[in-house]
C-alpha cells in the first residue's frame, strides 16, 4: 500500500500542484490540490503514514488550498479554499494554511456523510472497547486524547465520532489532534516523544498546533470498534478526580446536543443515538492531573471502573 | 456542443450504465454544483439504476437521501407554521415554487430542495401578512434603509424574512415580476386561477398553465443563472407532467399571451427541448414562436442560453461561459428595471453600499 510518506517530495509537490493527491482518510477519499509550499510539507509530515489511492478515478470530495491571486499574493498573503470550483469561505492569512485544510476536511464530512451519526466528539480505544469524549472546544477533550494516545491507546477520532446507523458502531476517522494554546505546551512536557505540526497563531480559535497520529491507529483505520463509555470531560484547576455516573435520558440529550447530523438524520437519528446511549455507561468526569485521568481511563477500558 | 455528462445522464439515466470511477466522479461533481443531485438520484431509483453503483458514489447517494428527507420534514413543518402564523387573516396560502412542487406532490418536486418558501398573496393585504409572520417570529433580513426601499417601492416581494429561532427563510410575493419590470402579468388572475392542494386545507398553488409561466418567467426574466440549469429542469417536469393532460398544451400559449408572459415560454419551452429532449407539441411551438425574438437576434440567444444552461462545474466552464453569463447578467437587470433606475441602483450597489458596510 502506498503511503505518502513513500512519495519523493518533489512527486508529492507536482502531485498537489498537479492533478491532486488522493489521500485516504478513514471511509473517505479526499483528492487534494494545492500549491501552498508549507502546506505540502505539512501535509507530508503530518500525512506520511497515510495511504494514497490512485489518480483518475471517484473521489469524496475534491479540496483545493491555492496561493490568493493578485494583490493578496504578496501583501498579507492568503490562502483560498475552494472546492470544486465553488468557494464558501473566504480566504485565511497565509500562515493558517494548514488549520483551514484540517476544518474545511471536517467540513467536508460532517455536511454531507449522512450515513452515519455524527457527533462533535473524540473517540479512542483500548481493550476493545471505545470510549467517546463528547465535549465543547476548551473542555481538554483533545488533551486528554493526546495524552492518551501515547499509551496504547488507539485513536479513531479527534473531532468527529462515526456512527453507524446500522451496526452501531463507531467507524475510525483518525486525523490530526487538534491542540489550542496551552495545551501545545502541556503536550510536548508530557510526551516529549510528539510530532507536532509547526503552532500557528491568530487563528479564530488561538494559537493552533496538530498532532500527528501514531501510524498503529492508521493502519487500524478499517477496524471499527464498539462503543462501551461516553464520557463528558471537565478540565478544571486543582479539581480532585470525580467520574459520576449521568442517567441515560440526560445523557441522550447531552449527545445530542453535540451531533452534527442529529436533526437531519430524524427518525434513524434518534433512534442510533437511542442504541448508543443502551450500549454505553456516560460519565461527567473532572480531573486536574493527566496522569490520574490516563489510570481511571485504564479503568474504564478494562471494564473495572 | 456536446451536451454535459449531467444532462446526458438527466435525458437518459441509462448512460450510467458505461460509466468507470472517473464517470461517476464527474456525474456526481456536476449534480452537485448544479444542485441536481438529489434530482438525479430519484431519477436513477426510478430506472433501477442504483444496483449498478459502485459503492462510493453510491454511498454520497444514500448521504443525499437523508438531506433529502430532512429537507422535506422541514418544508412540511415550515408550511404549517406560516399556515399557522396567517391562519386569522382568511387569505388561502398560496405557495409558489419550490414549496408548491413539494407540497402538491408533482413530480418536479421530488428530488428538488430549495433555501426558501415563497408565497403569493394580494398586494392590499401586504402589510397584515408582514404584521403576522413578524407575530410569530419572522424578522427582515435587510435592514439597510436602501435596500428596504428597493424591496418596498420596485420589488415584487418583501425584503426576505427569516424565522428568528429555526432560521429558516420567507419570501412574501405579491406578483411574479417586478413593479419596474415592462410586462406586468396580472397578480389577480394568477390568484383566481390557483388550485387548492388536495388534503391540506387551506393550502393552495398555481394552476398548471401558470406554474409553468412562472418557473419560465423566473428563469428567462432573471439575470441570474447559477441554478439555471436546476430552473430548467423543473420546467421539464413540469411539462412532462402537465403535458399529460388533456387540454395543457392547447391552451398554453393562449394563457401565455394574457399574463404577457410569450417570450420567456418561448424560451422555456426552446431550451427544454434542445437541453432535455422535452416533448413538446410542434403546433404549440410553432404558436409560441411568434412570441420569440426576432429570428436575426436567435443564434445570438442561443449561444448565450446554451452557455448558461450548463452545471456550474469547472468542467463545463470556458471564457464563453463566464462573458454569456455576464451578459445574461445585464440584460435580466435591463429587463427588470428602467434603464436609469437601474443604473442608480447597479451605482449604489457598486459604490455606496460598499462604503456603508466598512462603516460602523
Amino acid at each position: 500500500m502506498l503511503t505518502v510518506g513513500m512519495i519523493a517530495p518533489a512527486e508529492l509537490r507536482a502531485r498537489l500542484s498537479g492533478d491532486g493527491l488522493v489521500l485516504r482518510t478513514g471511509p473517505f477519499t479526499n483528492l487534494i490540490r494545492s500549491n501552498v509550499p508549507h502546506l505540502i510539507d505539512t501535509v507530508a509530515l503530518m500525512y506520511a503514514d497515510y495511504p494514497v489511492e490512485p489518480g483518475g478515478g471517484f473521489a469524496d470530495f475534491h479540496l483545493d488550498y491555492s496561493l490568493a491571486r493578485g494583490m493578496r499574493r504578496w501583501f498579507h498573503a492568503q490562502v483560498r479554499f475552494s472546492y470544486d470550483g465553488s468557494t464558501p469561505f473566504q480566504p485565511l492569512p497565509l500562515a493558517q494554511a494548514y488549520p483551514m485544510l484540517e476544518w474545511t476536511m471536517n467540513w467536508c464530512v460532517s455536511q454531507r456523510a449522512h450515513t452515519y451519526l455524527i457527533i462533535h466528539a473524540a473517540v479512542l480505544e483500548k481493550h476493545g472497547r471505545a470510549i467517546i469524549l463528547p465535549a465543547p472546544s476548551g473542555s481538554g477533550k483533545s488533551t486528554l486524547t493526546a495524552a492518551l494516545l501515547g499509551h496504547g491507546w488507539r485513536l479513531l477520532s479527534d473531532e468527529m465520532t462515526l456512527v453507524d446507523l446500522d451496526d452501531g458502531n463507531v467507524v475510525p476517522l483518525p486525523r490530526p489532534v487538534s491542540l489550542k494554546n496551552a495545551s501545545i505546551d502541556i503536550i510536548r512536557a508530557f510526551r516529549p516523544d510528539a510530532v507536532l505540526s509547526r503552532p500557528v497563531e491568530q487563528t479564530t480559535k488561538g494559537t493552533i498546533a496538530h498532532l500527528k497520529v501514531p501510524a498503529g491507529s492508521i493502519a487500524r483505520a478499517v477496524e471499527p470498534a464498539r462503543p462501551a463509555h461516553i464520557v463528558f470531560p471537565c478540565w478544571e484547576a486543582g479539581a480532585p478526580l470525580q467520574l459520576e455516573l449521568l442517567p441515560k435520558a440526560r445523557a441522550f440529550m447531552q449527545v445530542a446536543d453535540n451531533c452534527f447530523n442529529y436533526q437531519v438524520l430524524g427518525a434513524r437519528g434518534f433512534g442510533a443515538l437511542g442504541r448508543l446511549i443502551d450500549a454505553s455507561d456516560a460519565h461527567l468526569f473532572r480531573y486536574s492531573s493527566l496522569p490520574d485521568a490516563m489510570g481511571l481511563f485504564e479503568r474504564l477500558a478494562l471494564g473495572e471502573a | 456542443m456536446r451536451l454535459p455528462l449531467l444532462v446526458r445522464a438527466l435525458r437518459d439515466p441509462g448512460v450510467v450504465r458505461g460509466l468507470d470511477a472517473a464517470g461517476w466522479d464527474m456525474l456526481l461533481r456536476q449534480a452537485g454544483a448544479a444542485n441536481l443531485d438529489a434530482a438525479l438520484l430519484v431519477l436513477l431509483e426510478d430506472a433501477g439504476l442504483l444496483d449498478i453503483m459502485p459503492a462510493a458514489p453510491r454511498a454520497h447517494f444514500e448521504w443525499t437521501r437523508a438531506a433529502v428527507a430532512s429537507h422535506a420534514r422541514a418544508t412540511r413543518y415550515e408550511v404549517r407554521q406560516i399556515g399557522q402564523a396567517l391562519a386569522g387573516l382568511g387569505l388561502p396560502l398560496i405557495l409558489l415554487k419550490g414549496a408548491a412542487y413539494a407540497m402538491a406532490g408533482l413530480g418536479a418536486g421530488r428530488g428538488r430542495l430549495f433555501s426558501d418558501i415563497d408565497i403569493l398573496v394580494p398586494k392590499a393585504h401586504l402589510s397584515e401578512v408582514e404584521a403576522a409572520l413578524m407575530m410569530h417570529g419572522w424578522i427582515t433580513t435587510h435592514h439597510d434603509a436602501y435596500d428596504q426601499r428597493y424591496y418596498r417601492q420596485w420589488m415584487h416581494e418583501l425584503p426576505p424574512m427569516q424565522h428568528a429561532r429555526r432560521g429558516n427563510a420567507i419570501d412574501v410575493h405579491h406578483a411574479i415580476l417586478p413593479e419596474t419590470a415592462p410586462v406586468r402579468p396580472d397578480p389577480d388572475s394568477l390568484r383566481a386561477h390557483a388550485r387548492p392542494v388536495d388534503g391540506m386545507p387551506g393550502l393552495a398553488v398555481l394552476a398548471p398553465h401558470d406554474m409553468v409561466l412562472h418557473s419560465a418567467v423566473h428563469l428567462f426574466f432573471d439575470g441570474e443563472f447559477d441554478k439555471g440549469l436546476r430552473d430548467l429542469f423543473d420546467l421539464h417536469r413540469l411539462l412532462g407532467q402537465f403535458g399529460a393532460e388533456p387540454g395543457f398544451w392547447a391552451g398554453l400559449p393562449a394563457r401565455a399571451r394574457a399574463l404577457q408572459l410569450g417570450r420567456p415560454l418561448f424560451y422555456a419551452l426552446r431550451y427544454c427541448r434542445l437541453v432535455f429532449g422535452t416533448a413538446v407539441p410542434e403546433e404549440v411551438m410553432d404558436v409560441v414562436a411568434q412570441d420569440g425574438p426576432p429570428p436575426a437576434m436567435r443564434p445570438l440567444m442561443d449561444s448565450l442560453f446554451e452557455r448558461a444552461l450548463r452545471p456550474l462545474h469547472p468542467s463545463c466552464e470556458t471564457r464563453a461561459s463566464a462573458i454569456a453569463r455576464f451578459l445574461l447578467y445585464v440584460r435580466g437587470n435591463w429587463l427588470r428595471m428602467p434603464p436609469l433606475l437601474l443604473s442608480r441602483h447597479l451605482f449604489h450597489k457598486a459604490f455606496i453600499a460598499p462604503r456603508a458596510q466598512t462603516t460602523p
